[in-house]
C-alpha cells in the first residue's frame, strides 16, 4: 500500500505538471483547453523522434547516466520538446484561438475548437507514429532501489520527483519576482483592469500558453519515461487533469500540484481495488465528489 | 456499380446519416436552444445502444448462457427498447445534472466527457453487465419477417425518417412553446432569465434530460440497424465529437440545420473514405486517422469562417410576430 501511494505521488506529480499549465490557461485566458492532454502526447512524441531518429542521426551517443534510464539524447531532447510545444501552442492561439476571441466566439466555442485541435493532433500522432506504445529505450531492464521503509522505487522515479518540483519552484519564483509574473496574476485576477493598467494582456496570453506548453510536454516526457508513449496517453491524462485543476481551485497554481498530487494517489491506490484501466473513472468520480461538496475546490474560499 | 447496389449503398448512407440526424436533434436541444455544453453524446450513445439491446433480447440461456453474459435481456418488442433507453439515459442526465448545471458550462463538459469514458470503460470491463469487450449480437429488428432481408434496409429507412419527423415536430413545438422560450432567454442570458423569476436550474435540467431522452433513442436506432453492440463504437470521435460538427456545421438552433448538417457531414465523411482509396499503399493502413484529420480541420474551419453554420440560426420563433 505504502508504494502504491509512493507510485502515486509519481504519477501525481506528472498530473500536476499538466494540471498547472491548464490551470494557468483557464485562470488567465478562462479557456477550458481540451487539447491539453494531447499537448502532452505530442511532447513526448517529439522527445521520441529526437531521441530514437533525430539526435541518433547526428551522432550524439546513447548510453545512459548510472543507473537512470536514460542519458545526453533525452538532456537535450527535454527543453527543445518543450520548447517546441510551448511554442505550439502559442501558434495554435495566434491562427485560431485569438481569431474566435476577436470575433466574439463564446467559451464553448474556444474549447470545442480546442476539442478539435485534441483531436488533430491525436490523428496526426497516429498518423506519424500509428497506435502502438513505444519506449525511449526499448528493451532496457529498468530495476527499482530498495527504499529504508521497504518501498521500491527506480532511479527514474525519484528524479522525477526532483524534476517536478524543481520546475514548480521555478515557476513560482517567477510568477511571484518578476514583473511579467506578477501582471499574468494580476490577469488572472480581472483582464479588463489589467489592461487599462497597462499590462500587455496580449502578451501576457502568448506566455501563459508557452508556459503551459512547456510544462504539458515536461509531464507528457516525464510519463513516456516512467511508463510508455502512446497516441492515447493525453487522453487519458485529460480527466485526471480536469480533476486536479477543480480540485486545487482553477487559478491556482499550488492548488493544481496539490490536485494533481491528490488525484494520482487516489488513482493509483484504487489499482489495488479496482482494475487499472478504470482510473481515468476514479478520477472522474473524485471529480465529481467535489463538484458536490466543494465546487470551488480546497483553495477557493467560502462558497456563495 | 450497376444502379441496384448503388441505391442500396444511398439508403445505407441515409439511415446511418439519419440516425446521427437524431443525436444533433438532441444535442441541439441541449446546446442550441439552452446552451448546455455536453460533450458525452457518447455515454448516451452507449447507454442507450446497450439497454435497448437488452430490453429486446432474450436471457441467453443453456449452452449460450455460458459464453453470453448479460444483466438481463426481456425479450420485448424494438419500441418498448426505445422507450426504455430513453428513460434510462434521461435518468442519467438527472444525475449528471444535479451537481453540474449549477456550476459553470465548463463542469458539465468535463463531466459529461467523463461519464461517457466510464460507460465505455464499465461496459468494455463487467463481463456480467453485458458481455465486456465482445459486446452483444442478434438484435432483433423490427418488421424483420416482412420483407426479404436483402431489402430490410428500405424498412428500415422509413421507420428512421417516422422517428426522425416525429422528433423533430415535437421538438419544434416545445421550442416554439413559452418553455421554449425561457431556454432561449437562459442561453442568452442567465442572469435576466432569473430576474424574470425563472428558475433556471430546472429549466436546464429538462432540457438536458429531454435532449438526452432523444439521444437514447438515437443510441438504440444504432444497435437495431448495426443488429450488435460493443464498447468500442462509443469512442470519443464517433460518439461525441463528429456530431458536434454536424450541429456545428449544420446551424447550432435551428432544427432543420441539425439534420441537414447531419446529412452533409455523413456525406463528406463517407467521401472521405471513397478518396482515400487513392491513397499510396502505405499510407492506406493510416485512412482513417486522415479522415478524422479532415473533420478536424473541418470544424476548425467552419468555427473561423463561419461559425453560425449553414443555416444559421431561425431568429423568429413564433408565427405570430410581424
Amino acid at each position: 500500500m505504502l508504494e502504491l501511494i509512493v507510485y502515486g505521488i509519481v504519477f501525481g506529480s506528472i498530473i500536476s505538471l499538466g494540471a498547472i499549465g491548464l490551470t494557468l490557461v483557464f485562470g488567465i485566458i478562462r479557456f477550458a483547453n481540451f487539447a491539453h492532454g494531447d499537448l502532452m502526447t505530442t511532447g513526448a512524441y517529439i522527445a521520441l523522434f529526437m531521441v530514437t531518429t533525430a539526435l541518433a542521426w547526428i551522432g550524439i551517443p546513447d548510453t545512459t547516466f548510472g543507473s537512470l534510464s536514460f542519458g545526453w539524447r533525452m538532456l537535450i531532447a527535454f527543453p527543445v520538446s518543450m520548447a517546441i510545444v510551448g511554442g505550439l501552442a502559442i501558434v495554435a492561439d495566434r491562427i485560431l484561438y485569438r481569431k474566435l476571441r476577436d470575433q466574439g466566439s463564446g467559451p464553448v466555442m474556444l474549447a470545442m475548437s480546442s476539442l478539435g485541435i485534441a483531436f488533430i493532433i491525436r490523428m496526426l500522432i497516429l498518423i506519424f507514429w500509428g497506435a502502438d506504445s513505444l519506449f525511449y529505450k526499448p528493451g532496457l531492464l529498468r530495476p527499482a532501489i530498495e527504499m529504508p521503509v521497504g518501498v521500491k522505487i527506480r532511479p527514474d522515479q525519484i528524479l522525477i520527483l526532483i524534476l517536478v518540483f524543481g520546475m514548480v519552484i521555478l515557476l513560482h519564483l517567477f510568477m511571484q519576482k518578476t514583473k511579467m509574473g506578477k501582471a499574468m496574476r494580476a490577469t488572472a485576477d480581472n483582464m479588463e483592469l489589467a489592461l487599462v493598467s497597462g499590462i500587455d494582456t496580449d502578451r501576457v496570453i502568448i506566455l501563459t500558453w508557452g508556459i503551459g506548453g512547456a510544462l504539458a510536454a515536461a509531464g507528457g516526457i516525464l510519463y513516456g519515461i516512467d511508463v510508455q508513449v502512446h497516441a492515447y496517453m493525453g487522453w487519458n491524462f485529460l480527466i485526471p487533469l480536469f480533476a486536479a485543476t477543480i480540485l486545487g481551485t482553477i487559478g491556482n497554481m499550488w492548488g493544481a500540484l496539490v490536485g494533481g498530487l491528490v488525484i494520482g494517489v487516489v488513482q493509483q491506490v484504487s489499482t489495488a481495488f479496482l482494475m487499472p484501466t478504470y482510473k481515468p473513472a476514479v478520477a472522474f468520480m473524485v471529480m465529481i465528489l467535489i463538484l458536490l461538496f466543494r465546487p470551488k475546490g480546497i483553495f477557493g474560499g467560502k462558497q456563495e | 456499380m450497376e444502379i441496384g447496389g448503388l441505391i442500396a449503398y444511398l439508403v445505407a448512407l441515409a439511415i446511418t446519416a439519419g440516425i446521427y440526424a437524431v443525436f444533433c436533434l438532441g444535442l441541439n436541444i441541449q446546446w442550441g436552444y439552452t446552451g448546455l455544453f455536453n460533450i458525452g453524446i457518447a455515454g448516451f450513445f452507449c447507454v442507450g445502444a446497450y439497454i435497448s439491446a437488452m430490453i429486446t433480447l432474450p436471457a441467453p440461456t443453456g449452452v449460450y448462457a455460458k459464453y453470453v453474459h448479460q444483466l438481463f435481456g426481456f425479450d420485448l418488442p424494438f419500441i418498448f427498447g426505445l422507450f426504455g433507453a430513453a428513460i434510462v439515459c434521461g435518468i442519467i442526465a438527472f444525475l449528471i445534472g444535479i451537481p453540474t448545471l449549477r456550476l459553470g458550462e465548463d463542469y458539465l463538459a468535463i463531466s459529461t466527457l467523463g461519464i461517457a469514458e466510464t460507460f465505455r470503460l464499465i461496459f468494455n470491463n463487467e463481463k456480467w453487465l453485458a458481455n465486456g469487450a465482445r459486446g452483444l449480437t442478434g438484435l432483433p429488428q423490427p418488421l424483420e419477417n416482412l420483407i426479404d432481408p436483402k431489402y430490410y434496409n428500405y424498412i428500415y429507412l422509413v421507420i428512421i425518417v417516422i422517428i426522425l419527423a416525429a422528433i423533430y415536430l415535437l421538438i419544434e413545438r416545445a421550442i416554439r412553446s413559452p418553455w421554449g422560450r425561457v431556454l432561449r432567454a437562459i442561453r442568452e442570458d442567465e442572469a435576466s432569465a432569473a430576474m424574470s423569476g425563472k428558475d433556471i436550474f430546472n429549466f436546464k435540467m429538462q432540457s438536458l434530460v429531454f435532449g438526452a431522452m432523444v439521444m437514447g433513442v438515437g443510441g438504440a436506432l444504432f444497435a437495431h440497424y448495426m443488429k450488435a453492440v460493443s464498447p468500442e463504437i462509443f469512442t470519443p470521435l464517433y460518439g461525441t465529437f463528429i456530431i458536434w460538427v454536424m450541429l456545428i456545421a449544420g446551424g447550432s438552433g435551428n432544427n432543420k440545420g441539425a439534420i441537414l448538417g447531419a446529412y452533409v457531414i455523413w456525406g463528406i465523411w463517407i467521401g472521405t473514405q471513397l478518396l482515400t482509396d487513392y491513397l499510396p499503399l502505405f499510407l492506406k493502413a493510416r485512412a482513417p486517422y486522415i479522415r478524422f484529420l479532415v473533420i478536424g480541420v473541418l470544424l476548425e474551419l467552419i468555427l473561423v469562417y463561419r461559425p453560425q453554420g449553414l443555416l444559421g440560426e431561425e431568429k423568429k420563433v413564433s408565427k405570430m410576430m410581424e
